[in-house]
């Protein structure tokens, strides 16, 4: 287990290490110069010469990067904008504060985004799956498996607006979606994130419904189901106390990946819905060649990517015990 | 040993079709149909999956025949109709006539803004995204399959290499990468004082989507293999001399044919979404071309006054998607009768 997880973190790693370099090595093959842009319209050669030289971009691109990477663990101090303690992810070019800061500050969005989300569409979606099993070949099965082809070929940028537009435009049942701090008011904030969850939803459960429904076939089908039904133990206990364990597991790594991609900013979602979170500082950043920026969104959206993946495995061998990590 | 009922190797409908096709001629050979035509036999019967192939084939031919149709109905899709006639739209720039400017002369309306005409743009606009989502499903289904094949069955160091290259671009945040990677291989692409023109960033678009979407595919396949390469009769083909080559193209590929398209008829619905997702964001195909994403974020910024637009390319794109979704149900069903879904 040790040995397993210090290989699995030490590989994590590697990959962002890797991701962040190639971010740093393409972000110079952008048409703009952030140099340029950051001196502003009428820019002398001599003041662009000490721009660069302030921002640290006038030493080779591998100091640059070795750099950004020792800032993380001790920090590192700016001509241009003082100190920055670790973990420190350098200054925004674009708003000049500390990105670190930023992303922190946007977070609370995308986490309260996720969170419910999450919540809306594992219950949904996982029940949904199991009733859909539970009547297989009855009508309820199949509104369940033809709803979910739908949900499935749904978009975010075509449902978010149309629900908006009816929901709040025309019927006025809700709020127009925004961000209000869960601490300072717990209802409004969730009044207020209810039509982004479920949009983003519909979306995803369709996935959860079709798999959870298929695995769960699959399992009914095991030897270890038989036995149990064989020593007399009535359908319904087998369906929801052994068969459903077994089903759970390829439930856990969708899940992984899709909480994975939603805190690394649902950038489309963010944007439809004119969310403030991670996702649209990511845009943003790109708008404004905003190197530093873009780094540290990249490089925590892969984290949460890499790290949740570690925690799946591990997670594996807690549901079933059959499952060895090596 | 003997079976008791032999005859019923056969799927039950394939051996009565047999029965009664040997009635009909009194030839009473057995027919030997190959998997293709049997698959072929499978997928006639159901009947969803006709249905759906009938309407992704009708989205192909709108796409291949957009001129002629364009043509036929007397519009184009560049024409500022809206701003060149007075009278269509009003001061802010949305169509005068209810339901988005729906009239005899405009079928779907007009856009707001720059008065262009909807049907048109539509059609052109699904030529440009299915283009996109067939070219890149090509590219990364051959490159997938090409690296996953060699990762599975030379092994080794190229498998490690191969393997971790795969391990990072699915560790990237994907939705991300698509926005940055767009204006790098742009500028990648042309001198920083040229004009780029619009076929590059259609180039540029496949290049992307190409490169983040092979890796799922080589996974596949690598798995595939891994598992196949030990079964008899690989290990059999090996003993009589069969070299590399033969062994990868007469015995793994025929058993690789299923996976390989069951994963792209998965994967060109998700580019059909990327690639108007990217449109979305704004790094889509330049204004100038007719695009569904582009739609979509007009769409997007309109809607409170102007749904009906916003409705023609989600409707459109939804028909599409939900089609292809269960046509590659379909073919999963009839080039493998036993999985269940």
């Amino acid at each position: 287990m040790t040995s397993f997880l210090v290989r699995r973190v030490l590989g994590a790693i590697v990959i962002l290490i890797l991701i962040s370099l190639i971010t740093f090595y393409l972000f110079y093959a952008l048409p703009r110069d952030p140099a340029r842009a950051f001196c502003g319209k009428i820019c002398p050669p001599a003041t662009l010469e000490l721009v660069r030289h302030n921002l640290g971009m006038d030493k080779p691109l591998f100091v640059q990067y070795w750099l950004w990477l020792s800032a993380i663990f001790v920090g590192r101090d700016f001509t241009q904008f003082g100190p920055c303690p670790a973990p420190c992810l350098g200054y925004s070019f674009a708003t000049q504060e500390p990105v670190f800061d930023a992303i922190v500050d946007r977070f609370p969005v995308t986490l309260s985004l996720t969170i419910g989300a999450s919540v809306v569409i594992l219950s949904f979606g996982i029940l949904t799956g199991m009733l859909a099993a539970w009547k297989v070949g009855q009508p309820l099965d199949k509104i369940a498996s033809s709803s979910s082809v739908i949900g499935a070929s749904l978009q975010i940028y075509f449902v978010g607006p149309l629900v908006v537009f009816f929901v709040v435009d025309t019927l006025g049942l809700l709020p127009r979606p925004s961000y209000v701090q869960f601490t300072e008011d717990p209802l409004t904030w969730f009044v207020h994130l209810l039509i982004p969850w479920l949009v983003l939803s519909i979306i995803f459960t369709a996935n959860y419904t079709r798999m959870t429904r298929s695995q769960m076939l699959e399992q009914l089908a095991e030897d270890y189901v038989r036995t149990a039904r064989a020593k007399g133990m009535s359908g319904r206990s087998v369906f929801f106390r052994f068969a459903w364990r077994g089903a759970m597991i390829p439930i856990i790594t969708i899940f992984g990946v899709d909480l994975a991609t939603l805190l690394g900013g649902a950038i489309i979602t963010e944007q439809t819905f004119t969310l403030h979170g991670i996702g649209e500082l990511a845009v943003q950043a790109v708008q404004n060649t905003d190197l530093p920026m873009l780094l540290g969104v990249t490089v925590i959206g892969a984290a949460a990517i890499v790290f949740l993946n570690i925690v799946v495995d591990v997670l594996y061998a807690f549901i079933d015990p059959r499952v060895r990590l090596n | 040993m003997t079976f008791p009922s032999s005859t019923t190797a056969e799927t039950g409908a394939d051996a009565v079709d047999t029965v009664a096709a040997a009635a009909g001629s009194s030839a009473a050979a057995i027919v030997g149909r190959s998997p293709g035509q049997l698959m072929w036999r499978r997928f006639r019967r159901d009947r969803t999956g006709m249905i759906s192939a009938a309407v992704v084939i009708a989205f192909l031919l709108i796409a291949l025949l957009a001129p002629v149709i364009s043509w036929a109905y007397g519009k184009d899709p560049s024409t500022t109709y809206g701003l060149n006639e007075p009278g269509l739209l009003n001061e802010y720039g949305y169509p005068i006539l209810p339901n988005g400017g729906i009239s005899g002369d405009f079928w779907f309306g007009l856009e707001p803004g720059l008065g262009r005409d909807v049907l048109t743009q539509l059609v052109y606009g699904i030529r440009t995204s299915i283009t996109i989502a067939l070219i890149v499903t090509v590219l990364s289904t051959v490159i997938g399959v090409t690296l996953g094949i060699t990762s599975g069955y030379v092994g080794g160091k190229i498998d490690y290499a191969i393997g971790r290259v795969i391990d990072t671009l699915l560790a990237f945040p994907s939705q991300l990468f698509l926005i940055v990677l767009v204006p790098v291989v742009d500028a990648a692409l042309v001198l920083p004082d040229q004009e780029s023109p619009t076929w590059l960033r259609f180039v540029s678009i496949c290049i992307v989507l190409t490169v983040l979407g092979w890796a799922t595919t080589a996974r596949l396949l690598r798995a595939q293999v891994l598992s196949l390469r030990e079964r008899e009769f690989i290990e059999a083909a090996r003993v009589t001399g069969a070299s590399p080559a033969r062994v990868i193209f007469k015995e793994l590929m025929p058993n690789l044919w299923t996976p390989i398209i069951i994963q792209a008829t998965l994967a060109l619905p998700l580019y059909v979404g990327a690639e108007a997702g990217l449109g979305f964001l704004g790094v889509g195909m330049p204004q100038t071309t007719p695009d569904w994403g582009r739609m979509f974020q007009v769409g997007s910024t309109v809607y409170h006054s102007d749904v009906t637009y916003l409705l023609f390319p989600g409707v459109s794109m939804l028909i599409f998607v939900i089609a292809f979704n269960l046509l590659g149900d379909s073919i999963r069903d009839a080039f493998d009768p036993k999985t269940k879904r």
